[in-house]
């Protein structure tokens, strides 16, 4: 089920990725080559830093001899109503001090990138170490209640001991989810040009203006000294939504050397160079009446941070909404380390929280011996339990009922273990979705010439997700003209300001702003899109209106799991996810965007974890032999789709949010259909069956 | 990575001729192990001589049984109907291996000598390794160990031999033939490799200028028989966490012959001739091949991190021998 009104626009940009003609950040040609060197301990101080061999042409860049940079407001924010947050909070290259092993602590430049990795290997540092605490060894003493950052850290509604008192059944459960990396097949990279006293990036990032708000902030020079250009980024998943210190780093380098400096991570130094989605220890507790009827629900996760900075992985948010309960206690907290700062990561807060929550529903109806679907509906949230708010549109019960058709729920035996297949034991598992819906103030500007050729602007940048496929599609929509006529400009600081594209939040937000101005230039050509005889420009910002609504996607996902009876492995054999998400703008973009994170959450389920040596404090796993994400073979026919809907509060356009919805919920179906497959209760992500299944 | 100088060899014994003038030589065919490890400097050669223009290709039935020449491709010899028909375990060993794109690549004699994957060896920087950095030590004894193995290990090295190519091989008898400069000589398998007592950064047992020509693999009933069971927890694309080669004959109700060797639990293919001599003459069920590993498995060193692969060796090999599930 699809919105019929939508157009099945195939990706603009389709035949120049595919061909190879598409150009990322170091498809630029650089005059020299920036290598980083990255600390190999966890905490201490450098005490010297030299160069095994002579390097005729190559210069060391240290803390001794870097520039200053900065300096950082307090708690990083550049400038006040700016919109670059530097979260990582330490400038590159500043002081002899290390706070992560991963740290860029010396950068070698050369005119050759083979030479600058050759001395770069040739840099030999020494460090006072000094002890570290690692994620398993760090006091749970030590959590703090996390900052309220965008979302409160925190919630209660209703009176939470009194209706654990009234309920006939309290179940009460721990889970943990592994640390993750996002992993773009396009590690983050920057090519920095000066050219006098203006500078030029290439940068593969989620944000062009919040890197040309923090470049110049550090460098102390104008913003409108800095353009940012990212014609093509190579995803991104929240690991470039920030700015990360090697940004700065190429273009304190490009002016130190007057030229163009090109930088790349390599794949081992993305595991450090930016954020990733850290582990999270949580806690629910479900209190609820004979005949399921939720009377409690209390979600407290804390999850591991940095120590030089802050990052709350706020795993209870969807907590606060999915269910109708007469108390609801959420809290969230963070728990130090010597590691590097985490960040969001597809889809933080929910992807990581709904494992726990629809985990421990299942666990509840099979306490109570209620079908798990039946559960569900049985505490159906008719408007926003903690906001005490209406949705601004809610098709779960949709979906619910869609997806379990599709599926086949209605068929599947209560009874753990009853199906099997040859050597697999065949298990059937279901979750709820939900997601918040991120809005953010969006700008475009839209022209139209007197050969009828309109031409659409905007700051944002193309991630993978289809901004550039269907800002135009609906430019033109709008407009009622051919699609073919409308040119989009779009990744470059030149054009008008956007921010992130995070959250999933761009085809609403910027979508909204590109009816906007399409409405306003129908209006200033009298009513319908005629040429008109000089060029007609006109710029709008969409600003999402403070709601009365409680704005959220939404959806439900069925999996059939087979795990072999003898060895414990486990394949997903068939996965439905229904979603209720709005408005679908373009069915083919959207349809790729659940099938992505529909393999993305089965990652999540089964395979991805950061572990971190207890020792050295490092990530064990610094590439993909290790660092292990689905391949083909992993998975199934993937059955996703969304229900017919129109929400009328969201957005303008009628939509909401998708780009993170499809990960969520899969961990815990996949989960709970490991249960029903095998009997056992995993509550550990990745699921470790083999371990499970086999120890004896 | 740094630099190195580079030199093509036209056949075997120029290559050896290359080696013998540069102990900083390597050789280099397929490159699908070696260029990781340059590029993350675990290796440097000083010169690399490619030898994989060398005629070393190609599978055939010779008197003894099969030939392969090193330097053939595994994705060719995984299709060739000699393979396919006559020894199983090979073919599936060999189309379990890496991915197509490594498998059109990489050549089987390479594949016999690649290097570990304990993430500690193949880390981006130097870590304490013994095998890596011989004195450095060893981090996965403190540190993660699902990648570590159970048997010939030590408290220098844990790390384990990752070809799914040799495990088959162990199981079969198989030869390695071996080019050197006084000539050609023939190896066991299990022979290729090191010996217990020889420090990590020891792997195998050629000489600095010997390259590998060829691998004979004797044909026999048992062969025919072979099955190759790999335990992994991604469905393609990953190195075993437990694999098992093994083969049988049943005569009358009794084991007339067997072979089990296991991979991912040791640093070479591991042969567990002691469960094969106490399966021999008795049945083949579930409970025989357990209580026939039991000796073996009671000899495994485990680690808090990699007790896991205990029970799931055993319900391996019974898998691989009876197609039982417990």
């Amino acid at each position: 089920m699809t919105a019929p009104t939508a157009d099945r626009y195939t990706r603009t940009d389709a035949r120049e990725k595919l061909t190879g003609a598409a150009r990322f950040a170091t498809d630029r040609p650089a005059s020299t080559h920036a290598v980083l060197v990255n600390s190999t301990v966890a905490r201490g101080r450098i005490t010297r830093i030299t160069l095994d061999r002579d390097f005729p042409g190559v210069r060391l860049l240290t803390h001794e001899n870097a520039p200053r940079l900065g300096p950082l407001d307090e708690g990083g924010q550049i400038a006040e109503g700016k919109v670059a947050v530097y979260v990582q909070r330490l400038l590159p290259l500043q002081d002899d001090r290390v706070h992560y092993e991963g740290q860029p602590v010396a950068v070698v430049l050369a005119d050759r990138l083979d030479l600058a990795r050759e001395a770069a290997d040739a840099v030999r540092i020494d460090y006072a170490t000094e002890p570290a605490v690692v994620p398993a060894d760090a006091d749970p003493a030590d959590a703090r209640p996390a900052r309220d950052w965008l979302v409160p850290s925190s919630s209660d509604t209703g009176d939470i001991d009194a209706a654990v008192a009234g309920a006939d059944l309290v179940l009460s459960r721990d889970f943990t989810t592994a640390a993750r990396h996002h992993s773009p097949i396009e590690p983050a990279a920057t090519v920095a040009s000066w050219d006098g006293s203006a500078l030029t990036l290439h940068d593969a990032t989620q944000s062009l203006f919040a890197v040309r708000a923090t470049v110049a902030a550090v460098l102390g020079i104008p913003e409108d000294a800095v353009r940012v250009v990212a014609e093509h980024v190579g995803g991104g998943f929240g690991a470039k939504g920030y700015v990360w210190p090697h940004v700065l780093i190429a273009a304190v380098a490009a002016r130190l050397v007057g030229g163009t400096v090109s930088l790349a991570l390599t794949r081992a130094q993305s595991f450090t160079a930016h954020g990733y989605q850290p582990g999270t220890r949580q806690h629910v507790l479900l209190a609820a009446r004979a005949d399921g009827t939720l009377t409690a629900v209390r979600h407290h996760s804390v999850n591991t941070t940095a120590r030089y900075a802050e990052y709350p992985e706020f795993s209870t948010v969807g907590t606060r909404t999915l269910y109708a309960a007469d108390a609801i206690e959420t809290r969230t907290s963070v728990l130090p380390a010597d590691l590097n700062l985490p960040t969001p990561m597809r889809a933080p807060h929910e992807g990581t929280g709904m494992f726990a929550l629809e985990s421990a529903m299942d666990e509840l109806a099979y306490a109570l011996d209620i079908d798990p679907l039946e559960l569900r509906l049985r505490n159906y949230a008719e408007e926003d339990p903690t906001e005490k708010r209406p949705f601004s549109s809610k098709e779960l019960r949709a979906c619910y009922e869609e997806g379990a058709r599709r599926f086949g729920w209605q068929n599947r035996p209560m009874r753990p273990r009853s199906l099997r297949d040859g050597d697999e034991l065949v298990g059937q598992g279901m979750a709820s979705v939900i997601l918040h819906s991120v809005r953010l103030p969006a700008t475009a500007r839209i022209s139209m010439d007197p050969d009828g050729h309109v031409t659409l602007s905007a700051g944002t940048q193309e991630i993978g997700g289809g901004t550039r496929t269907i800002m135009p599609q609906i430019a033109a929509e709008t407009l009622g003209i051919d699609r073919d006529l409308v040119t989009f400009e779009m990744g470059d600081t030149a054009l008008p300001a956007n921010l992130y594209s995070v959250g999933s939040s761009t085809a609403n937000s910027l979508g909204s702003a590109v009816r906007a101005a399409a409405l306003a230039l129908l209006e200033r050509l009298g009513g319908d899109a005629r040429p008109p005889a000089e060029t007609v420009t006109v710029t709008e910002t969409w600003l999402p209106r403070p709601s009365d609504h409680s704005v959220h996607s939404f959806g439900a996902v069925f999996v059939e799991v087979g795990v072999d009876a003898g060895l414990g492995t486990t394949r997903v054999r068939r996965l439905t996810g229904v979603y209720s998400a709005g408005r679908v703008i373009n069915p083919l973009t959207a349809h790729s965007q659940l099938t992505g994170g529909a393999v993305w959450g089965i990652g999540q389920a089964l395979l991805e974890e950061s572990a971190v040596d207890p020792v050295l404090g490092r990530f064990v796993h610094k590439n993909f032999a290790g660092y292990l994400i689905p391949v083909n073979a992993d998975v199934p026919d993937l059955d996703v789709s969304f229900v017919d809907e129109y929400d009328p509060h969201a957005g303008a356009l009628g939509g909401r949010g998708i780009g993170e919805l499809a990960p969520i919920g899969v961990g815990a179906a996949v989960a709970n259909a490991v249960h029903h497959a095998t009997g056992l209760r995993l509550r550990d992500l990745p699921l470790r069956t083999v371990e499970a299944l086999t120890a004896d | 990575m740094r630099d190195f100088a580079y030199a093509r060899a036209a056949d075997a014994d120029a290559a050896v001729t290359l080696l013998a003038d540069r102990p900083d030589a390597r050789l280099i065919a397929g490159g699908t192990d070696l260029l990781g490890l340059l590029k993350e400097d675990i290796e440097h050669p000083g010169l690399l001589v490619d030898i994989s223009r060398t005629a070393l290709t190609g599978v055939s039935a010779g008197p003894d049984g099969l030939v392969l020449g090193a330097l053939t491709r595994l994705s060719d010899a995984a299709a060739h109907p000699l393979v396919r028909a006559a020894f199983p375990a090979l073919a599936t060993a060999l189309e379990k291996s890496a991915s197509p794109q490594l498998r059109n690549l990489a050549t089987l004699g390479g594949n016999v000598l690649q290097r570990t994957r304990c993430p500690y060896f193949r880390a981006e920087t130097d870590l304490p390794c013994n095998k890596r950095t011989p004195g450095s030590g060893c981090a996965a004894l403190t540190g993660h160990q699902r990648a570590a193995g159970l048997f010939g290990t030590s408290d220098a090295c844990v790390a384990t031999h990752p070809s799914d190519l040799a495990v088959a091989l162990a199981a079969l008898d198989a030869t390695v033939l071996v080019r050197g400069a006084r000539g050609e000589r023939a190896l066991g398998i299990e022979a290729l490799y090191a010996p217990a007592d020889s420090p990590p950064h020891v792997e195998h047992r050629l000489e600095h200028a010997e390259m590998i020509t060829g691998i004979r693999v004797p044909a026999t009933p048992l062969a025919a028989l072979s099955r190759y069971l790999k335990v992994r927890e991604r469905a393609s694309y990953e190195f075993a966490l437990v694999s098992a080669a093994v083969a049988v004959t049943v005569d009358r109700g009794t084991v007339s012959d067997v072979r089990i060797a296991l991979g991912g639990v040791a640093p070479r293919p591991w042969r567990l001739r002691g469960a094969e001599q106490a399966l021999r003459g008795g049945p083949l069920t579930p409970e025989s091949v357990a209580d026939a590993l039991a000796t073996e498995l009671d000899g495994a060193r485990t680690l808090p991190g990699n007790a896991f692969k205990v029970p799931l060796v055993r319900r391996t090999v019974v898998r691989a021998l009876t197609g039982e599930s417990p």
